[in-house]
């Protein structure tokens, strides 16, 4: 007893207490589940919205086998479509000549088997490039890094320009520059990687442990010391395991922007295109699916085998 | 040879508050000089502030004929240097070696190239190892930093701060974070250094009876300012009541909130 009234504070009855909290609470959820219907309300708005504007209500004019026009809906209308386009894209293969079948569908094999390889060194040049890039460029964009605020606009808009402008619109701009070829795949892939990598880069170095540079620097080490002693070895697992999902990424970009000239398989998808082989595309993307599929599955186990590693020492 | 420590009315402020108002100090070489205080007294501003790892709002930091305060680029640099900072969170890098963490204490001396390739000359290394003897942590030197425990790496930032050859060192809290046994090692290692090489120590404590067994002076700040400047002797439960603003308590007993498990001797 004596012990309570030495407690300075007045603290109301206890039921009062609970009655407080019940009204609190009972206001808490009131205000949760108008939210929760507002922002219902919003989104199927919006929803609506963009698909009215995305043309997903449209309707349109077709050709029935009749030859008469008739207006339906464009859904539809559109998908069987679709099946034909895929339908012409299958090759003839029998059982019983299955080999000169299979010799038939690839005929381009010795073509397409160089233009891999080149499309895979495009990825891994451009990878690298990116990587050199990204790196280089992550510190001075990261907020808690960076030396001053201009240098960190500077390096912010720098990268965001890189990974705004798509592979293929880099890829235009340099074969204009440099030609036709691998050179302006590698240049376009790079810059773009760069942008991306720099991004994700800069994100991993905004949540490291800032007292290892604090102890750099209060030692006597400049800005790039405490970057190479306090910051690198903290990020570089991260690194490593971004590094090898950008250069999945990479090769998927590199197969396709040949259709611009800038060197790779993608070149083939403009040649199947333009002679009406369709066969030739379905081939073309059977050997980039095989590729891709090879490539992630050794990239994840690498990457795995990097997380392990951290995780035993 | 080593020079007087001067704070003149160094003050530092962070928005609103006055983490140090108007500061006067001078600090002799070769003393072991303890600061306590309250938390949010400003003792770990103070450190901060003469290492210039944050800027005085106002007021002047000298050793001797140096202007601390007016220091840049690779005069301060060396400056930080000259005062090696230990921290209470030891500040290394958990992912480096003990020895690496130990060889950044050289940085001063190291231009961009061989910093950024991380190469080290071999006497700078036998330095690292020499320090890192002197601490009993040679067998620890290839582990990385971030296995060991709190103890050793709080003596292997002290050995960090060897290998920069300091004249004065400055601990924030070294022992905060760590258990008696490791406390009492930490803090034996700083006054051997101190009695041995001659290196004023300037170290901010939370615990009054670690202030009173290892200081030769003892600082106590309240507010901001420099509150109490005498021997562990003058420290009476009076002026302790004064400096903790501890005026409501009736009972007060430093012993509660001791860490140490020796039995303070005479300083």
């Amino acid at each position: 007893m004596t012990l309570t009234a030495e407690i300075p504070s007045q603290r109301p009855a206890p039921i009062d207490r609970f009655h407080t909290f019940e009204q609190d609470f009972a206001s808490k959820r009131q205000r949760s589940k108008r939210a929760w219907i507002i922002g219902s309300v919003l989104f199927l708005g919006l929803f609506a919205l963009t698909s009215w504007m995305g043309d997903f209500f449209k309707y349109t004019q077709v050709s029935l086998p009749d030859g008469s026009r008739e207006w339906r809906w464009i859904i539809p209308a559109g998908i069987p479509r679709l099946g034909e386009y895929i339908s012409l894209t299958i090759p003839t293969l029998r059982w019983n000549s299955l080999g000169s079948d299979f010799a038939e569908w690839f005929w381009r094999w010795q073509i397409w088997g160089w233009l891999l390889l080149e499309t895979l060194l495009i990825a891994f040049v451009g990878t690298v490039l990116g990587v050199i890039g990204g790196f280089v460029l992550s510190f001075p964009a990261a907020r808690n890094l960076s030396p001053n605020k201009w240098v960190l606009w500077a390096a912010r808009r720098y990268l965001e320009i890189a990974r705004t402008v798509p592979e293929l619109v880099w890829a235009l701009i340099f074969v204009f520059c440099f030609s036709v070829g691998p050179l302006a795949g590698v240049l376009a892939i790079g810059l773009h990687a760069t942008g991306a990598l720099g991004k994700l880069y800069s994100e991993v170095n905004e949540n490291i442990d800032m007292r290892p540079l604090e102890g750099v620097k209060a030692s006597g080490g400049t800005w790039f010391d405490q970057i190479r002693f306090g910051a690198v070895p903290q990020v570089l697992p991260n690194i490593v395991s971004y590094t090898l999902l950008r250069f999945e990424i990479n090769v998927r970009s590199s197969s396709i922007i040949g259709y611009v000239g800038a060197g790779g398989l993608g070149q083939e998808f403009r040649t199947a295109m333009s002679f009406q082989e369709y066969a030739d595309l379905s081939a073309l993307f059977v050997i980039i699916f095989v590729t891709v599929v090879i490539i992630d599955y050794g990239s994840e186990k690498l990457r795995h085998r990097v997380i392990g590693m951290e995780a035993q020492s | 040879m080593s020079s007087i420590l001067t704070l003149s009315q160094v003050s530092r402020q962070f928005g609103d508050t006055h983490a140090v108002d108007r500061a006067n100090l001078s600090i002799e070489p070769g003393q072991f000089v303890g600061v306590i205080g309250r938390s949010g007294a400003g003792k770990s501003t103070m450190l901060r502030l003469i290492n210039r790892l944050i800027d005085p709002t106002s007021g002047s930091i000298s050793f001797g004929e140096l202007d601390v305060t007016s220091l840049k680029g690779k005069a301060l640099r060396q400056w930080r240097r000259d005062c090696a900072m230990i921290f209470q969170q030891f500040n290394l890098v958990d992912r480096l070696d003990v020895l690496t963490n130990v060889l950044i204490g050289r940085l001063a001396e190291h231009g961009f190239l061989s910093s950024m390739a991380m190469r080290f000359s071999d006497e700078e290394r036998a330095m690292a190892i020499q320090a890192l003897d002197r601490l009993d942590l040679v067998p620890q030197a290839l582990q990385r930093a971030g296995t060991l425990s709190g103890g050793q790496q709080q003596r292997v930032a002290i050995a960090k701060a060897l290998v920069q050859k300091p004249k004065i060192m400055l601990a924030d809290e070294p022992i905060a974070s760590l258990d008696p046994a490791n406390a009492s090692l930490v803090m034996e290692s700083l006054r051997r250094i101190n009695r041995e090489d001659g290196i004023t120590v300037l170290v901010n404590l939370h615990t009054l009876d670690t202030a009173r067994a290892y200081c030769d002076r003892i600082i106590a700040m309240r507010q901001g300012r420099v509150f109490f400047d005498g021997v562990a002797a003058q420290l009476t439960d009076g002026v302790v009541r004064d400096i903790y603003g501890l005026e409501g308590l009736k009972d007060f007993n430093a012993d509660i909130t001791s860490t140490t498990i020796r039995t303070p001797m005479p300083a």
